[in-house]
């Protein structure tokens, strides 16, 4: 009976509760020294090949070069200390030719925006599968 | 007002009036470029049999796509779009150049693509050269393409997005594939304003 109550608590808050995040854009960026880190040997992904992102939330990708050299980062070659910002609109699954991955591919996936009580219990429940995966 | 509180006002105010040029450009449907660089000027082989470098288009907004004239289907959608955006811009048109750089010049040369580019917009300029020089500009570009397949049927894997470069050839804005006409005509708005 606890078990069953905690479980459609949970399930209630996850429906209920808005989906918030302090800004809408997903940052990654490039520190200074990378080139260097990398010319040494080591090769620290930077940039996940796969980033979720969420419209009316989180549906901005922010790159930024702070790296003493020019990068191909993402979609795109960055000089020192520039950044690129990528707003979506549409929710779909976005390729990107990326030389920073193995691949050789970048992928952003852009989810509905969770405005109602099943879309958000569906994004929480992609959320939770993305973290375990 | 000293030396110090001049530099530290006009410091300041070169702070506010980028961070406010910026902020201008954040309406974009395109990913946007802070700060951004002066687009990479080239000289290759026009469509329309002479010189083309990208300072010849200066005044104008341009935007620059690379492809090649056998792509099966990114190119002729992209080129379909930009021909769209261009015919609704209406009299705005006038100051906006598409230019598509080939990234197969080896069956890519200015006649084949001024035909190609004609049937899609005329006013559209192509650009070839050796394949030395078209890698240059890619390079200078962050721009892939990679050769897949082999006899003369082969296929060219390549980067799908449209740079849109300002008046003052300043490289601003990178519209991935997939926008519609009305995203382009939206940006470049914002950009001849």
């Amino acid at each position: 009976m606890a078990i069953a109550t905690a479980a459609l608590a949970a399930v209630g808050w996850a429906a209920f509760t808005p989906v918030t995040f302090a800004s809408r854009e997903e940052t990654f960026e490039i520190p200074k020294g990378t080139w260097a880190r990398r010319m040494a040997g080591n090769k620290a992904e930077i940039l996940p090949s796969q980033v979720f992102l969420t419209l009316g939330v989180r549906d901005v990708l922010l790159l930024k070069n702070m790296d003493d050299v020019p990068q191909i980062f993402g979609p795109t070659l960055m000089m020192p200390g520039q950044s690129f910002r990528l707003p979506f609109e549409v929710a779909s699954s976005y390729q990107f030719a990326c030389t920073a991955h193995a691949s050789g591919q970048m992928t952003v996936v852009v989810d509905e925006q969770p405005d109602t009580p099943w879309r958000r219990l569906a994004w929480r429940t992609r959320r939770i599968f993305r973290i375990v995966a | 007002m000293n030396y110090t509180t001049r530099l530290a006002t006009l410091l300041a105010c070169t702070l506010l009036s980028l961070t406010a040029r910026a902020a201008d450009f954040e309406g974009l449907k395109a990913g946007v470029f802070t700060p951004a660089r002066e687009a990479p000027d080239f000289s290759v082989r026009g469509s329309d049999g002479t010189a083309l470098t990208l300072s010849r288009y200066r005044g104008k907004v341009v935007l620059l796509g690379f492809g090649y004239t056998s792509c099966p289907n990114v190119c002729p959608v992209t080129l379909a779009v930009l021909a769209q955006a261009h015919r609704k811009l209406g009299p705005l048109g006038s100051q906006v150049q598409v230019i598509y750089l080939t990234v197969d010049p080896e069956r890519d040369n200015a006649e084949r693509l001024k035909q190609y580019l004609a049937a899609f917009d005329p006013t559209f300029v192509g650009g070839t050269g050796t394949a030395a020089q078209m890698a240059a500009v890619r390079s200078s570009y962050g721009v892939t393409a990679e050769k897949h397949g082999t006899g003369s049927d082969y296929a060219v894997a390549h980067s799908s997005f449209v740079y849109l470069i300002t008046r003052d050839g300043r490289l601003r804005a990178l519209m991935p594939f997939g926008h519609k006409a009305d995203d382009y005509v939206h940006d470049i708005s914002m950009l001849l304003n």
